[in-house]
């Protein structure tokens, strides 16, 4: 737990609207742990999800660096950061982001139809992905013959069945009910407590985060303990 | 490969908008290919042409005759092997609007002279007994209900009165481009009765075909024929029979002229149906796109799956509207037999057909794919939220 596993220096970023500049984070300056589960909170507008695409590597910040395991992610191009994306991260939606046409299982396996992977393993991988978030049952099921809760863990099965490091969970929580919730908290505690998975979870939901290490707040672009 | 299932589901997703976007392209394409077939036809009778029979008219027009008396001095000339000639005879069957081609002929040397025309011995002997016999193709036979042996009567527009004949034969075509809904008749029989009512109508005929004996010296043979009559009180025009034939689709060429340009219109309609289609799949999928590119698929991926959705619809579209095109054309074919005897969908049409489709489906795709994957995948994730 020790080592420095996503390190963000100094880290600017900001917005053109027409010719005006909207500065959405201030001179961050961040280190998150290896198997670490982190949650950053704030108000709406703070820029929570602005940080965590930097360090999902889907936007660039306009000054400062991110490193994630070593790798300066800032200066990659935009096939070498897709290519990194998909061997390194797990991204979790706030709505799932499942695709409406391909089943449970089908989504999941959609990560590593980017891979070598023949179909034998992928079935594999998809199977293990999808019992780990209890939904083996559910595999032939379509997105809109699930509930909210199951959805969410179909994308979560869908982020682990490339095995990364790294787990990015955008307001996983928010469009759930209490129950859901729990379920998916205890989901991602598993995953950062059994399987070390480092994960950057962003909520403004205060019980959500109770299940993280640590707490990080965002205000107006600028980060708190 | 892996990634098919996602195209064809995708495909699928709004049926009844791709299922209207395949009606719209197969329409289009059978419309194509039946303009094109149409063009195609015009052409028929040059293609069907022979590279050593040249066409001798009247240098004025065609319409005015030339002195039978012509044959024996052509007929001297080098280089020519067989003559003959025929006169287009013009009579009406019943009615005007039942129109086929009639033409007079010398019964000794015409089909000497075409041995595309297939005649059973005893029919053609049949011919050259009487006078007023005529000899019909397959098809005219069919398409009026004919047999030999039925008395069958013309009334002549060109040469006036009630005209009796016989049809004593019934021809086949050798080739598969051979005319076979034409009418020959005997010259003789038309000649003797000039003589009597018109003499001045007499002994013309409207053209003479010729054989040589050597298609690359067709021009200097047509040289030698037109200049042995030069500065007579009728010239000739002697040219290769295919541009004799030509010289009629340049009576129509405006028509043919605005048949190509139609077709071309139709490709336009396509591209406009299909892009439409693509267009507002690919901005209802940007969200979509912005997902997959969070989990690491690439421009090469995204462009891989909207281009194969496009040209995915695209070729079904072309494959159904081959597939409409032949009843369709069957239907216009037989609207069109008076006046296009070979109503042929050419295998170079159909591939011309699914091509334009497949370009199409290429094409239409360009600008949503370029939007998909310019726009950012922060811009493309802001969509759900």
């Amino acid at each position: 737990m020790s080592e420095v596993f996503v390190q963000l220096q100094s880290i600017y970023k900001s917005y053109w609207r027409d010719s005006l500049e909207i500065p959405v984070l201030y001179n961050i300056n961040l280190n998150i742990a290896e198997g670490e589960f982190l949650a950053l909170m704030g108000p709406s507008g703070s820029g929570k999800t602005t940080l965590l695409n930097l360090i999902a590597g889907i936007d660039k910040p306009s000054q400062g660096e991110v490193i994630v395991n070593g790798q300066h992610i800032d200066g990659l191009s935009e096939n070498a950061l897709a290519r990194w994306r998909s061997q390194n991260i797990g991204f979790i939606f706030q709505f799932y982001n499942l695709m409406p046409v391909l089943n449970a299982f089908e989504n999941v396996e959609l990560p590593l139809l980017l891979t070598k992977m023949n179909k034998k393993e992928r079935r594999q991988h998809v199977e293990t992905a999808l019992s780990i978030v209890g939904l083996s049952d559910r595999m032939k099921h379509y997105p809109n013959q699930l509930s909210g809760g199951q959805e969410q863990r179909v994308a979560i099965a869908r982020a682990i069945v490339t095995d990364p490091n790294l787990i990015l969970a955008d307001e996983p929580t928010g469009d759930l009910d209490k129950q859901s919730e729990e379920e998916i908290m205890n989901l991602l505690s598993r995953l950062n407590g059994e399987f070390n998975k480092t994960i950057i979870m962003v909520t403004h939901d205060p019980r959500a985060a109770e299940k993280a290490h640590i707490i990080r707040h965002l205000d107006k672009g600028e980060l708190y303990d | 490969m892996k990634f098919l299932k996602l195209i064809r589901r995708n495909t699928t997703r709004h049926f009844l908008r791709t299922s209207l976007t395949i009606l719209g392209l197969a329409i289009a394409v059978m419309a194509f290919v039946i303009i094109r077939t149409s063009i195609d036809a015009w052409y028929s009778g040059a293609r069907a042409s022979s590279p050593n029979r040249l066409v001798v008219t009247n240098k004025i027009s065609l319409v005015f005759s030339l002195p039978i008396a012509y044959k024996e001095k052509i007929a001297k000339i080098k280089g020519i092997t067989g003559i003959t000639y025929a006169q287009w005879f013009g009579g009406i069957y019943v009615d005007a609007k039942n129109f086929f081609p009639q033409f007079a002929v010398d019964k000794d040397t015409y089909f000497d002279l075409y041995p595309e025309f297939l005649i059973p011995p005893q029919q053609k002997e049949a011919f050259m007994k009487e006078r007023n016999a005529v000899i019909v193709g397959r098809k005219l036979a069919d398409r009026f209900g004919w047999s030999v042996g039925d008395p069958i009567r013309l009334t002549g527009s060109v040469f006036p009165g009630q005209w009796d004949f016989v049809i004593r034969g019934i021809y086949t075509g050798a080739k598969e481009t051979t005319d076979e809904a034409t009418w020959f008749m005997r010259y003789d029989y038309l000649d003797e009765r000039m003589k009597k009512e018109t003499p001045q109508r007499a002994g013309q005929v409207g053209s003479f075909i010729l054989r040589i004996d050597d298609p690359s010296k067709a021009a200097e043979i047509s040289k030698k024929v037109d200049n042995l009559f030069k500065n007579s009180l009728a010239e000739t025009k002697t040219q290769t029979e295919e541009a004799f034939q030509l010289s009629f689709v340049s009576m129509a060429g405006s028509i043919v002229e605005g048949l190509r340009i139609i077709s071309i219109l139709v490709i336009g309609i396509i591209l406009l149906v299909l892009a439409n289609t693509m267009a507002m799949t690919a901005r209802e999928r940007i969200s979509e796109y912005a997902v997959m590119k969070t989990l690491g698929f690439r421009s090469i991926h995204i462009l891989g799956l909207i281009f194969g959705e496009s040209v995915f619809i695209a070729a079904v579209g072309g494959v159904c509207g081959i597939i409409i095109t032949y009843p369709i054309k069957i239907l216009v074919g037989t609207a069109l037999s008076n006046f296009f005897p070979m109503f042929k969908v050419d295998i170079l049409t159909v591939i011309l057909g699914l091509g334009a489709s497949l370009l199409v489906g290429l094409l239409a795709a360009i600008f949503p794919a370029l939007k998909a994957i310019k726009t950012p995948i922060v811009d493309g994730l802001r969509i759900i939220e």
